[in-house]
């Protein structure tokens, strides 16, 4: 059973990697997109999957990673990629700060602020907050980047370059996921007093599970940055931080494959749909709804964990 | 002194609107704790089917401005109504024992829907209300003159929201539907038909919003088929300030989240008009958890 999983992810992984090589330059577009999003909604899956806690303002974070690599890289001059470790660290330094305040909230009181919190940031960057975010029309001409002196351009290129970072991202958030970290996260998400009461520090591990997801959001802000060469307000509205959280949810809350799955679905379906014209975005809000209703617990929901008795008993 | 009274009154009848909209919200939490983020297109259904009905049929020149409104109001009211109790049994009803974040993606795909569903029948492009259906009169109440229709707005809002409040507080059926908002199992085993309960709150504030969408159209003069999104967040916002599930709390919330941002945006700034508005919310939640008139949930032990 566990065999036959894994070759379906090995046989989808191989799909992937060699489908620049099939894919029009559109679709390999559309991909990465989808490989983007599916970062994104790694990230954000820490904060609702794991920890449980209604995030909707995961695009906050996003931001802070663009416009830093855009600023650093238009008035700086700094590389691209050299950017990428400030963009997640302010971007964590942010959480950490809007985070501390807010952060013992109940469900639907934090994700209201949550909400508030990326619109205040979109609004901000929109006034040209300390005369560094160009306003409305935002930041252009940021370089492409470059990885040991070959220049990323092309679609194909910046292709390897996401997936590449999304191959991290999954490794990574597995072993958090079955670490001591992820464990306490989910005993948060299931029963918070009870949590408490085995000696979870919960206000510090919610607060930890916030800002490792802002850094992972900063980090995608830079290659976003760098792909579209163009930061403006309007690419991180309130919209595209629902975009992130229909991604996790659907997907399956809490499940690597599931939210890869869910990017799949809610980046790809629009596409799929072209045909349909002006009625795309009809069929996609209508597609929601019925898949919710016949997955209720999302697509791929994560698996129940096992622990052999061998190994618990010495 | 003219400016801030000016202000103040127009805060007041978008706050009103506020707190339309945002009953809808939080009747619906109250009942089924969900966040029906759909909310905010039966609100652009509204202002687009008072538009329709208001040119096909012209109501106005048949019954005279004041009952061709309200007959117009009713309709609209109840057509959105059943829009709503549609919505309801499509896309949350199988919903009802899935995790609860499940039911708010369903709702953003119904909104996703909705909105689009408009832009087809209607066009993108923002439509605008017949200008002379309400005399242009401007009143002078001590010496401020102010436009009738704000006068009007302020007036239809409060009426419904105090007809709203005796509803819930003195009939059965709101007693029931306050029964089922306490303990849902304990109302059912009381004899409360809480899905009877759950379909008039589903008809009760997507009613509200529909004639919250009819006075924006009435007042502002012109619709489009994404204003649901921000008004809907407002109300929301509006829902959680006054705490989310206490009906005298949305409409305490939707007014005062009126008059914030229409004094914030004369006297600070327009620009950052919204961001004060969420500003304010997020303070007051840092102070007070559960919003103004919430009451303080008890940890489980």
């Amino acid at each position: 059973m566990k065999d036959q999983r894994n070759l379906i992810y090995a046989g989808f992984a191989l799909l992937l990697l060699l489908s620049p090589l099939f894919l029009n330059r559109y679709w390999v577009d559309v991909l990465n997109s989808v490989g983007l999003y599916a970062i994104l909604g790694l990230s954000l899956n820490i904060i609702v999957g794991y920890a449980g806690m209604f995030h909707m303002g995961h695009a906050a974070f996003y931001a802070v990673g663009a416009y830093t690599t855009a600023i650093l890289n238009t008035t700086y001059g700094v590389p691209v990629l050299w950017a990428m470790p400030l963009s997640g660290f302010l971007a964590g330094l942010f959480a950490l700060i809007v985070a501390r305040p807010i952060i013992h909230l109940r469900g639907d009181y934090l994700l209201i602020v949550t909400i508030g919190l990326v619109e205040i940031v979109r609004i901000a960057l929109i006034n040209d907050v300390f005369g560094i975010t160009g306003g409305s029309n935002g930041i252009f001409g940021i370089d492409r980047p470059e990885i040991f002196g070959y220049r990323i351009r092309k679609p194909a290129q910046f292709f390897y370059l996401i997936w590449a970072f999304a191959a991290v991202t999954v490794y990574l958030f597995h072993r958090l996921e079955n670490s001591r970290f992820g464990r306490a996260l989910t005993y948060l998400r299931e029963d918070e007093v009870a949590a408490e009461g085995s000696g979870i520090n919960t206000a510090h591990y919610k607060l930890a599970a916030f800002v490792i997801g802002a850094i992972w959001a900063g980090m995608i802000g830079t290659v976003f940055a760098a792909k579209m060469t163009i930061v403006s307000p309007e690419s991180f509205s309130f919209w595209e931080s629902v975009v992130m959280f229909m991604i996790v949810i659907l997907g399956g809350s809490g499940s690597i494959p599931g939210v890869i799955l869910g990017a799949f679905l809610v980046i790809g379906l629009p596409e799929l749909f072209r045909g349909f014209a002006n009625a795309r975005m009809l069929f996609f809000g209508a597609a929601m709804v019925f898949m919710m209703i016949f997955r209720t617990q999302g697509i791929i929901p994560p698996r129940p964990r096992k622990y052999p008795i061998d190994e618990a008993t010495p | 002194m003219e400016q801030f009274f000016q202000q103040l009154t127009n805060g007041l009848a978008v706050g009103g609107i506020y707190a339309l909209i945002a009953l809808g919200y939080t009747m619906v939490y109250g009942v089924l704790k969900l966040i029906n983020f759909a909310h905010g297109d039966l609100f652009t259904i509204g202002s687009y089917l008072g538009l329709t009905l208001l040119t096909s049929m012209a109501l106005t020149d048949k019954l005279g401005p004041f009952f061709g409104i309200l007959l117009l109001a009713v309709m609209v009211m109840i057509l959105v109504g059943i829009v709503g109790i549609l919505l309801d049994q499509v896309a949350y009803r199988p919903l009802r024992e899935s995790p609860r974040l499940s039911a708010v993606v369903s709702a953003l795909g119904a909104s996703i829907f909705f909105q689009n569903t408009i832009m087809l029948i209607y066009g993108a492009s923002f439509h605008v209300y017949p200008q002379n259906i309400l005399p242009r009169m401007v009143v002078n109440v001590f010496g401020l003159h102010i436009p009738m229709i704000r006068i009007l707005v302020l007036l239809a809002s409060v009426v419904m929201m105090l007809a709203l409040y005796t509803f819930i507080q003195k009939t059965t059926i709101g007693t029931a539907i306050r029964a089922a908002a306490e303990d849902q199992g304990a109302a059912k085993l009381m004899g409360i038909d809480v899905n009877g309960v759950i379909m008039i709150v589903f008809f009760i504030g997507p009613a509200l919003g529909g004639a919250a969408g009819l006075m924006v159209g009435l007042y502002y003069g012109q619709v489009n088929f994404t204003m649901g999104w921000i008004y809907g967040l407002k109300a929301f916002t509006a829902a959680i300030l006054g705490g989310i599930g206490n009906i005298p709390g949305a409409m305490v919330g939707g007014i005062l989240l009126g008059v914030i941002e229409a004094l914030g945006a004369a006297y600070i700034s327009i620009a950052w008009k919204d961001a004060i508005a969420f500003l304010v919310l997020i303070l007051i939640l840092i102070v007070r958890p559960t919003g103004l008139l919430g009451e303080r949930v008890a940890e489980k032990i």
